[in-house]
């Protein structure tokens, strides 16, 4: 037996004594206390997680370390597992121990295209300087009022063309609720007619092949940007096996886009009665909302709408509506990765195959929408197909709904032909330019659907017409900008958001958007290496925003070379 | 099996690389890559923890798609063409490690990242991008180094401790370029809820988790293929030796395990090397008399023990047991094997004593843990063993744990029933304590400790009152059953609802869950079998899958969890003192007969004393002659004051282990042997697997294999014994134990393990046993009533709480190895008992301070740790802790059938303070203090 002096007892030695209590954090009996309070008779299945999250970040305005241990008890869910979802969304302020909880009051200025575009960084500035310690003052991503751009949302009261005075006005009057709309409610809409093309639908005066047909005749294509046919998507679901659902994507994320918004303000029921009736018409029990976080007073107004609706259904067994919440995430406008979050969980988008319609939400086979595309069921239905293939132009067939935002006289949603060009748009539809503004380019379709210069304004906008220069329409959000404005900056703006945006699943978009960044702001451009790195970005990430991040870098040095080279940032 | 052909997929023929390649259903592009040697670079995708997709190192052009598409995720269909190594799907795989390489420190951490490994393959240079911000190292793990200036974010670690492991601790925070993989709440890896399993050093391809002290940095000397020292389940690992010392272990692809290890396999071997080890013989001191009032003093052994020559203190061993035996008769001696041991080990230290002692006095620790469950199973059905293996839970529609811990005691066991849970599979788990795997069950029934008979009686009362049995199979596979029948009337889940503490309903609703599923599958440990009525509890147990024929088929039927390494194959071996080897009656002629003939002499057909009556017969005066090897009594024994009394009372004794462990304090020889990674033998885990581990290290010093020390005492106990190694002797055991008779050494060498009964040689080994028939004489199940028995002894004004003991997650037992090991002994350093944080804060002790415990029996003060599983009016310790043994607490009432006693119950008296302890760690694991 050795000699050796056993450790323990030598002078000096330091020793850990053993843990006062079990491994890792304890619950604390105060924090569960609250969270079950918060919580109530609510069910604590997991898919509910971030929602019960959003209870706890509205009652306390930040999520302690105590709270998210008590609220991973009550659920059942590992701390892991509950950390990995709050980090996740933005909307949600995690603090620690020794940290400082933000301030009660947080004022989000839009950092995005079109705001930037019309002075948010100034505006950032004035407002980091003069809000003092009771404001937090918030970079933050498209809110989705680009046409009202610059916007300032103080707690959840948007001030539209904000400036410092406007924003220390609402803060000072504790302005801080959701704006006020005014959409059709229930009773006015059932006096108008509405739902009863889905009573129709259910007593059996439409058939479901009527039905489908009428879909396929309308040309309806999925308007949330991938253009699918949703006649064709309805077939393919209806034949799944029970049972399936339905998830509606209202995510409305991409810069510049803000026609979902646009409908559900003035007529929610219209959108309503086209999802019962496409569950009808598939065969869906269950039917799940996902309304982005930043439209709050179409949250309110969903919400009471809804009840209605469930107060006097049209028809005997209406399906279950779940009203779900976002969190601040633009990727959760991907299919996936929205179904991902419906079911509580990171938003990061899944790998196809399987596709959505095969196994989805809970995975089960799944009937995704963008809200726009079951918007235009009932007109459909009631008006026939033609309601959609009597318009478009330049060889185009259909409507779009367009989100213009930028340097014109008459920015907002406007519903135009399908195959419309930017000129044409601008001219017949948004008064022209700006004074002072000379058309000098535009995103077709928000941040990811890349840039095309003003020569380039003759160009159909529909589905597949862009595809040859590198860009595309997608949700039909279109940035207008002028001589005033670089294309350049308004690129590494794009990259910067899908760096921020990108939920860090795949290297090539986690990596590749960040390297792009730098490379980007690199006085001269490495053109090869951003070539070749774009080249790998969009043949190897998992989801669109990878694949779509590199088209407004591209198209810069396609159409826009002239402001390489040239060393310093316009 | 005869597999109807229709339902084989037909494969699918494709194009790869130019080449027409083809592939079964299910394989992906990436698999069928292997297969044709076509090198695709990969970093996310690993075999053990699958695909994720994430990485896009892997990515491969197919005609026809838009993009490129991940090779370990994507299968083929019919008559696709698949480039791997085209100008574009190479440009994407070359970016990828690029990019990756880019955001990794140059700093190494392993000699073996698979991310150098592509970018070398990939003939990648310097990087043409900027590094990202890196993250500062988390040393905060005594076994495990966090540097994220590694990482890759491939969530391979995500996986292995979810998907995997089912710990639940690592997960991946934030996103974008700031997504970083966290423990808990992003916390130090050393203060968040990890369990330090090692699985996602494992996985980890770049060493941005890895053994902690830069270990991954060494190349061993050479790897041995062997097996776990420490629980049941028989993981299966690989030492990794550097300079005659095992540096590391990982895990290996055995049945039970598939590669995956717990803290005390991964991290807790290096006890081997400890300077405590006994290197030379000892004999004890003339001036130095035994007394049972000892403390354990590490550094002061000399004043007690002499070192001796191997011829002198065997001669001295083996002389005092023939000075007894010729004087006293055979009865005045006794021996202790372990569970710990060898088969071979086993067998022979048996037919040691019961060939050179010439008594049946032989037993070992399987006494102090399940030899109620066998006593019940061979009353029963006729066998002892698990009728199926852990793994089989994975088959099962409906798991119930009872009187067990297994996240803590059986932890790999325990994964697959995590596995399983996640999957859908439904968990009764009833347990007092809530215990980790709460969290996934269906129900958590908290039953009153002791109250498992009426709890068991009320859910088979309703199984019977709701008509829910298997009429079929009670009637042709059963008897007793209506004797059964009108036992249970009485026990109404209403009734038993007080006496158990579980509402009625409850109890109706496990019922119906058990009785009606496809498959349930019952698992058992010591919180069953420690009682005055453990046997009575396994019979109820074995009553209940009778009644609804959930018992012979796959994903159904019985399992006592075992403790031990080797208990099953201790007990197999006969060391026990009724039964000869595989469970033959001492006192049946046949079996009698036959041992006489294997062995050529004559042997006692009186059945011997078991464990606790040795220490009884001890101290009347009965027998003075003891001969230890490998178990600690003196810290394992209930009121271990009164064991160790009788063994200081002894007039012989000598222990052969490889630690002066507090039963060797006592003795008057001490034979240093060698540990589990210095032999070759074999083990025999829960399932039924024989398994071989292989010798990785010599003993150290003088030590020797603890064959050769058992041959050694029995030539001077005048037994002419000559086997070479463990392989001569395990020819023998094949010609003892029927149910091996089929397995050869050279087999064993093959396969690594062989599962019995495995009858003539080139059977496969059943996994799945009762098929047909029980083994009983008649082939039948028997049904046997249990009444309500109360334990021994019930809280009272004075010892107002219970005393429950048990073991914990880093300390294996006695503690004499794992207190030994530098990782666990960090992870765990001293005395802790647990309490409810409620019933702490009534006696006004904060978590961390000290507390006494005592009992009728003695006293014992430690810290106190608030924790929650623990019922309020309850207090749970680990007999690991020499310092403070609980056993000197715990009440050795018996259990009438099976001699078991009550560890799981007693009285227990707390009172804040106490005296601080004298010794505690033994110090080699604290950072500062390393003594390696």
């Amino acid at each position: 037996m050795s000699k050796q002096e056993i450790s323990a007892r030598k002078a000096g030695n330091k020793l850990k004594l053993p843990r006062a209590v079990g491994k890792g954090r304890q619950v604390d009996p105060k924090a569960l206390a609250e969270v079950q309070a918060l919580l109530g008779e609510e069910s604590r299945q997991k898919d509910l997680l971030i929602e019960h999250l959003h209870k706890i970040q509205d009652a306390y305005k930040h999520i302690s370390a105590a709270h998210l241990v008590a609220l991973a008890r009550e659920m059942k869910l590992s701390k892991a597992e509950v950390y990995e979802v709050a980090t996740f969304y933005h909307h949600f302020d995690i603090v620690k121990e020794g940290e400082t909880p933000p301030p009660a009051l947080t004022v989000r200025v839009c950092e995005s295209l079109t705001c930037e575009m019309k002075g948010a960084h100034d505006l950032i500035s004035s407002l980091e300087d003069g809000m003092g310690d009771g404001v937090r003052v918030q970079k933050v991503p498209c809110v989705g009022r680009c046409d009202k751009a610059p916007i300032a949302v103080v707690g959840m009261n948007p001030i539209e063309h904000a400036d410092v005075a406007k924003v220390e006005a609402a803060v000072e009057s504790k302005s801080i609720s959701p704006e006020i709309i005014e959409p059709i409610e229930f009773d006015t809409y059932l006096k108008k007619g509405g739902y009863e093309t889905y009573q129709l639908c259910v007593n059996g005066t439409y058939n479901v092949d009527k039905v489908l047909d009428a879909m396929d005749d309308s040309g309806l294509r999925g308007l949330g940007g991938a253009g699918f046919p949703a006649g064709r998507k309805w077939r393919i679901v209806r034949g799944m096996p029970e049972p399936k659902l339905m998830a509606v994507n209202i995510d409305e994320g991409e810069p510049g886009t803000f026609k979902d918004k646009y409908y559900l303000e003035r007529d929610p029921h219209c959108f309503l009665e086209g999802t019962l009736i496409a569950a009808w018409a598939v065969g869906i029990n269950d039917i799940y909302i996902y309304l982005r976080d930043e439209y709050a007073a179409i949250r309110d107004s969903l919400e009471q709408e809804i009840a209605k609706l469930k107060a006097n259904p049209p028809v005997q067994r209406l399906p279950e509506i779940h009203l779900r919440r976002g969190a601040g995430a633009y990727i959760c406008g991907e299919e996936s990765a929205m179904i991902e979050s419906i079911e509580g969980k990171r938003g990061m988008p899944r790998l196809r195959p399987p596709f959505v319609a095969e196994v989805g939400l809970f995975g089960r086979p799944t009937l995704e929408h963008n809200m726009e595309s079951l918007y235009w069921v009932r007109d459909i239905l009631e008006k026939g197909p033609a309601c959609l293939t009597d318009h478009g132009r330049n060889g185009r067939v259909g409507l779009r709904s367009f989100s213009v935002s930028g340097r014109v006289n008459k920015p907002g949603v406007h519903l135009a032909d399908a195959g419309i060009t930017m000129k044409e748009l601008i001219d017949e539809y948004c008064g022209g330019m700006q004074d002072g503004h000379e058309f000098y380019g535009y995103f077709p379709g928000g941040a990811s659907g890349g840039m095309l210069p003003a020569s380039m304004g003759n160009i159909p906008l529909d589905f597949d017409t862009l595809n040859e220069y590198g860009c595309f329409i997608g949700s039909a959000a279109v940035v207008v900008f002028s001589n005033q404005d670089s294309a350049r900056k308004l690129a590494v703006n794009a990259m910067k958001f899908f760096e921020e945006e990108s939920c860090g699943q795949c290297t090539p978009c986690r990596v590749g958007t960040a390297k792009a960044v730098t490379l980007m702001e690199k006085e001269d451009w490495d053109e090869d290496l951003l070539e070749e790195l774009s080249d790998v970005m969009i043949d190897s990430s998992i989801c669109g925003l990878g694949q779509a991040a590199p088209n407004p870098v591209r198209s810069v040095m396609k159409y826009f070379a002239e402001e390489l080279g040239k060393g310093e940032l316009k | 099996m005869a597999i109807n052909p229709e339902e084989i997929a037909a494969p699918i023929n494709f194009t790869l690389n130019g080449e027409k390649v083809v592939a079964q259903e299910g394989e992906t592009l990436l698999d069928v890559a292997k297969q044709n040697d076509i090198d695709i670079p990969q970093l996310c995708y690993s075999d053990r923890q699958g695909a994720a997709g994430n990485c896009r190192a892997c990515v491969v052009e197919i005609d026809g798609e838009r993009v490129l598409a991940p090779s370990c995720c994507r299968q083929p269909s019919e008559g696709m063409n698949v480039q791997s190594n085209s100008e574009r799907a190479v440009k994407s795989q070359k970016m990828v490690v690029e990019l990756l390489k880019s955001d990794v420190s140059d700093k190494p951490h392993t000699l073996n990242s698979e991310l150098d490994y592509w970018a070398g393959k990939l003939d990648i240079g310097l990087p043409r991008f900027d590094a990202r911000h890196q993250a500062e190292a988390d040393n905060s793990h005594p076994a495990i180094a966090v540097n994220m200036d590694a990482c890759i974010q491939c969530t391979r670690c995500v996986r292995a401790c979810r998907d995997e492991q089912n710990n639940d601790v690592i997960g991946l925070a934030l996103r974008g370029t700031h997504t970083q993989i966290v423990f808990d709440l992003d916390d130090p890896m050393g203060e968040s809820t990890c369990v330090a399993c090692g699985e996602c050093v494992e996985a980890c391809p770049t060493g941005a988790l890895m053994p902690a002290n830069d270990v991954g940095m060494v190349e061993p000397d050479r790897k041995v293929d062997s097996g776990c020292p420490f629980c049941g389940v028989g993981c299966q690992m690989t030492y990794n030796v550097k300079d005659d010392k095992i540096i590391s272990v990982e895990g290996r692809d055995g049945p039970s395990n598939k590669g995956r290890l717990c803290v005390k396999g991964r991290y807790g071997f290096d006890y081997v090397h400890h300077p405590h080890r006994l290197t030379k013989p000892l004999i004890r001191r003339d001036d130095a008399p035994k007394s049972a009032e000892f403390s354990m003093d590490p550094n002061d052994v000399d004043k007690i023990f002499r070192e001796a020559t191997w011829e002198e203190a065997l001669d001295l061993a083996a002389g005092g047991f023939n000075k007894i035996r010729d004087e006293q008769g055979p009865n005045a001696l006794a021996g202790f094997g372990s569970a710990k041991g060898s088969n071979e080990e086993a067998y022979l230290f048996q037919k040691l004593v019961r060939t050179g002692f010439k008594t049946n006095n032989v037993d070992h620790c399987t006494r102090l843990c399940h030899a109620s469950s066998v006593v019940a199973l061979l009353e029963c059905l006729g066998s002892g063993a698990v009728s199926n293996p852990v793994s089989d839970v994975e088959k099962a529609e409906v798991i119930v744990i009872i009187g067990s811990n297994p996240t803590v005691n059986h932890p790999v066991g325990a994964t697959w029933m995590k596995n399983a849970m996640r999957r859908g599979t439904k968990l009764i788990l009833m347990d007092p304590r809530t215990t980790e795997l709460s969290r996934q069950a269906t129900h958590h029934v908290a039953f009153k400790p002791g109250s498992d008979v009426p709890m068991l009686n009320a859910i088979m009362h309703t199984i019977i009152e709701e008509d829910l049995i298997d009429p079929a199979f009670i009637a042709e596979r059963t008897e007793g059953f209506e004797a059964m029948k009108d036992h249970l009337k009485s026990y109404t889940p209403e009734m038993m609802e007080p006496i158990c503490g579980v509402p009625a309903d409850t109890l109706k609703q496990v019922a119906r869950l058990y009785a009606t599923s496809q498959g349930s599958m019952i698992l058992w440990g010591m919180g069953v079998s420690q009682h005055v009525h453990g046997t009575d509890n396994a019979r109820c147990l074995i009553s209940l899958a009778l009644m609804t024929g959930q018992i012979g088929r796959p994903g159904t039927g019985l399992h006592p969890l075992r403790g031990q390494n080797n208990v099953q194959g201790a007990s197999d071996m006969g060391l026990i003192p009724m039964v000869f080897p595989d469970y033959q009656p001492v006192d049946d002629e046949k079996a009698h007969a036959y041992f006489e003939e294997l062995w050529g002499c004559e042997l006692d057909n009186n059945p011997g004393l078991t464990v606790v009556e040795i220490m009884r017969a001890i101290h009347k005066g009965d027998l003075t002659g003891l001969y230890v090897q490998g178990e600690n009594p003196a810290m394992s024994d209930p009121d271990a004051n009164h064991a160790r009394e009788s063994m200081s009372e002894l007039e012989h004794m000598v222990v052969q282990d490889i630690f002066l462990t507090e039963t060797a304090y006592l003795a008057d020889v001490v034979l240093p042997a060698s540990a589990y990674s210095e032999k070759t033998a074999t083990f025999t885990n829960t399932d039924r697997l024989v398994q071989i581990g292989r010798q990785a290290v010599p003993p150290p010093g003088d030590a020797r294999q603890d064959l050769w020390i058992i041959q050694e005492m029995a030539r001077r106990l005048g037994l002419d014994w000559n086997y070479k190694n463990s392989q001569e002797v395990f020819e023998e055991v094949r010609k003892a134990v029927p149910t091996m008779a089929g397995m050869t050494w050279q087999r064993l060498e093959n396969e690594g393990s062989i599962v019995y009964p495995c009858l003539k040689e080139g059977d496969p080994g059943d996994d799945v046993i009762f098929t047909e028939h029980f083994e009983r004489d008649n082939g039948l199940g028997r049904f046997v009533p249990a009444d309500i028995v109360p334990p021994a002894e019930r809280p009272d004004a004075e010892y107002p709480f219970v005393l429950i003991t048990g073991r914990m997650l880093e300390h294996w037992h006695t503690g004499s190895m794992t207190r030994r090991s530098n990782v666990l002994d960090a992870l765990e350093p001293e005395a802790v008992a647990t309490i409810n944080p409620i019933s702490l804060d009534e006696m006004g002790v904060a978590p961390g301070e000290m507390i006494t415990l005592s009992t009728r029996r003695g006293e014992i003060s430690m810290i106190a740790r608030a924790d929650e599983s623990v019922p309020t009016g309850a207090v749970f310790m680990a007999f690991c802790y020499y310092e403070a043994a609980v056993n000197k607490l715990s009440n050795a009432a018996l259990d009438p059938s099976a001699k078991i006693p009550e560890f799981k119950y007693c009285a227990v008296k707390v009172t804040p303070g106490g005296e601080a302890m004298q010794f505690h760690s033994y110090g080699g694991g604290q950072s500062d203090n390393k003594l390696m």
